[in-house]
């Protein structure tokens, strides 16, 4: 279902931390239900462009539409129920049992002094099912594994109940097993439920099977935006990452698959 | 083990066990946590606050019989008519004397156990008590400063020391606040800094009155005695305005409860759910800071109280704000109604500075948990 207008429209954003300018005009149209991933090398943005979408930091110049709303005059509450992220680690000071962790998530529909309602519990669970951790409910957050942490954390994000889902490699700490469960994990979301998805990450494989809009950030603006056969070409990315790459054919899914070459100094 | 996905009905492997839960084999096989109910825990709390309450109001230095008091409390709620078997100075010791101090020894501990709770919550760090953000260096100067004013001044039925303890506690704590604001944030790092640099400077400021001030040299015990903590009251107005305004606060400190949890998150994980985090960063250190200034006004330094006892509560009912504030604040009560009472009879007739009591009673407790939790401490 793709509705006319996008659900998220960036107009020349742009964002600096102090001297450095980490976002110099970056122009991009998500349409609802699109799962895309954004590469780039260290540095180039990703997390910060996240950050500006979650709410967290304000742009410096252009503007965020979220369903024709400027994302800034929107009510921090508001768009907490529309916006969810999921970051790569998150601290956890207190022992709180998964459930409880995972209540969080309704923060931004809890009223001041009222506890959680029937349809937050039911949201919980329902994230709790969805995120595969309702078995794990009452273990303590940190004792369960980082795999399971995280599925918890995807869980937390999924109990704001939002239509934009930010991913900031939230797999980068884990192993091969649970990369790929919380990346399929994300695609069921999104295909079964038109979770709209933005994942910033490092490994282009994973991006390649996992999504099927690539945008590729280099020097604080879009360099490429495309399906994974148009970004992941050494045209493209031997300039952005200064290495050499290859790119075959996955043997089974058909993606482009990219591997690195030793640089000629180094044989 | 497989897990049935919701919709196709396909099985996918289970994608549980894996080297980390193996590894974790020292660890009871079954972690995780029940909770018990609010109500069970509230109302268990209450009943025991009831209870220490009686048995505090009902012992001292001067022999009442217990049955007596009794008859008089219940004489004087107006349930009964037991006929006056008893003199009516003792009437007054039980009423005049015990009785407010009870009851502020109940509202100081409720006050030191809620304001550990929002400051640890706050500042994410098991090492917080109400006095981190330089409440108590604030509020000694402030009862000094009293000291040398002596009885010439009074504020509401209030002597210069309690009024200056209170204005001394909250004003520390607004002057930190405002040294670590940075560009209209206030970083939590740097308010733990200036609140150490604060109370620091304000406590060697005392020292040094101490030592240059001969007036004050006349009233060492009695300033030492306040620093160590010992609760003071002189009448029910103290009594009854240092409570009306700690509950007025303790209901802003329950407002907060949903903040203060997803502060758990980190500032970012709370901006994320939509929490507005230099605001409620605002609020939970005034709050905080007024009720801090409520107990120190009437109790002096009273150590470890705001330290362990939201430790011991969270073990039992979880690190949910919104259970823990009210249970933390009735445990406070009941514990520092206890100590208050053993300050008051152990070593009768000389009374022991209770902030003593507090940390040979909390100091250990506080060592056990460490000692339990053996790796690291899930607080």
């Amino acid at each position: 279902m793709v509705g006319d207008s996008p659900l998220l429209q960036v107009e020349k954003l742009a964002f600096s931390y102090g001297q450095g300018r980490v976002l110099d005009g970056i122009d991009l149209a998500v349409r609802r239900g699109e799962r895309v991933a954004l590469l780039g090398r260290n540095g180039s943005g990703k997390s910060t462009f996240l950050s500006l979408l979650a709410g967290t930091l304000h742009p410096a110049q252009g503007r965020i539409r979220f369903q024709g709303e400027d994302l800034n005059q929107m009510v921090a509450r508001v768009r907490a129920r529309q916006i969810a992220m999921v970051p790569q680690t998150l601290p956890i000071p207190f022992a709180f049992t998964l459930r409880e962790w995972i209540s969080l998530g309704r923060t931004p529909y809890l009223s001041t002094l009222r506890g959680e309602r029937e349809e937050d519990r039911a949201a919980v669970r329902l994230a709790m099912g969805l995120a595969q951790v309702t078995e794990l409910a009452d273990r303590l957050v940190g004792e369960v594994s980082g795999g399971e942490r995280q599925r918890a954390a995807l869980a937390m994000a999924l109990a704001q109940e939002p239509k934009l889902l930010l991913l900031d490699e939230a797999t980068a700490h884990l192993d091969l097993h649970h990369q790929v469960g919380l990346l399929g994990l994300v695609q069921r979301l999104n295909q079964e439920r038109g979770l709209t998805v933005i994942a910033a990450i490092h490994d282009m494989n994973l991006a390649a099977l996992w999504f099927d809009r690539l945008v590729l950030l280099h020097e604080g603006r879009v360099y490429a935006d495309g399906p994974p056969a148009e970004v992941l070409r050494p045209a493209v990315l031997e300039p952005v990452f200064e290495c050499r790459v290859e790119v075959l054919r996955h043997p089974t899914e058909g993606v482009p698959l990219v591997a690195l070459r030793r640089m000629k100094d180094e044989e | 083990m497989e897990i049935r996905t919701e919709k196709e009905g396909t099985a996918i492997p289970d994608p549980t066990p894996d080297g980390a839960r193996q590894a974790g084999s020292r660890r009871r096989p079954f972690a995780g946590a029940r909770r018990l109910p609010l109500g069970f825990i509230l109302a268990l709390l209450a009943v025991l606050l009831v209870l220490s309450m009686a048995v505090a109001v009902a012992v001292g230095s001067a022999q009442l019989s217990t049955a007596d008091v009794f008859r008089m409390l219940l004489n004087r709620a107006g349930l009964t008519r037991f006929p006056t078997t008893w003199e009516p100075h003792e009437e007054q010791i039980l009423f005049a004397l015990r009785f407010p101090r009870v009851v502020a020894a109940a509202i100081v501990g409720g006050c030191l156990a809620s304001a550990g709770v929002l400051l640890q919550g706050l500042l994410r760090n098991p090492m917080a008590d109400p006095y981190v953000v330089g409440a108590s260096g604030g509020a000694a100067l402030g009862a000094v400063l009293g000291s040398l004013l002596g009885s010439r001044v009074a504020f509401l039925g209030f002597g210069a020391v309690p009024v200056l303890a209170f204005v001394g506690a909250v004003g520390a704590v607004a002057l930190v606040a405002n040294l670590a604001s940075v560009g209209g944030r206030l970083p939590i790092v740097t308010v733990l800094l200036a609140g150490f640099a604060v109370s620091t400077l304000l406590g060697y400021t005392v020292s040094l009155l101490l030592v240059i001030d001969a007036r004050l040299q006349l009233q060492l015990p009695r300033i030492y005695g306040w620093l160590l903590g010992g609760i003071s009251v002189a009448n029910w107005t103290e009594v009854s305005l240092i409570g009306a305004l700690a509950l007025a606060t303790f209901c802003g400190a329950l407002a907060l409860g949903r903040s203060l949890n997803a502060f758990s998150l980190g500032e970012e994980g709370a901006a994320r759910l939509g929490v507005a985090v230099e605001r409620d960063k605002r609020w939970i250190l005034a709050v905080s800071a007024l009720l801090t200034a409520c107990a120190v006004s009437i109790s002096g330094l009273i150590g470890f109280v705001g330290l362990v006892v939201p430790h011991v509560t969270r073990l039992a009912c979880g690190p949910d704000h919104r259970r823990l504030l009210p249970a933390a604040t009735l445990a406070g009560a009941v514990f520092l109604v206890l100590a208050d009472l053993g300050a008051r009879t152990m070593v009768s007739p000389v009374e022991l500075p209770v902030g003593i009591l507090t940390a040979f009673l909390g100091g250990p407790v506080f060592l056990v948990l460490l000692r339990r939790a053996r790796r690291d401490y899930q607080w």
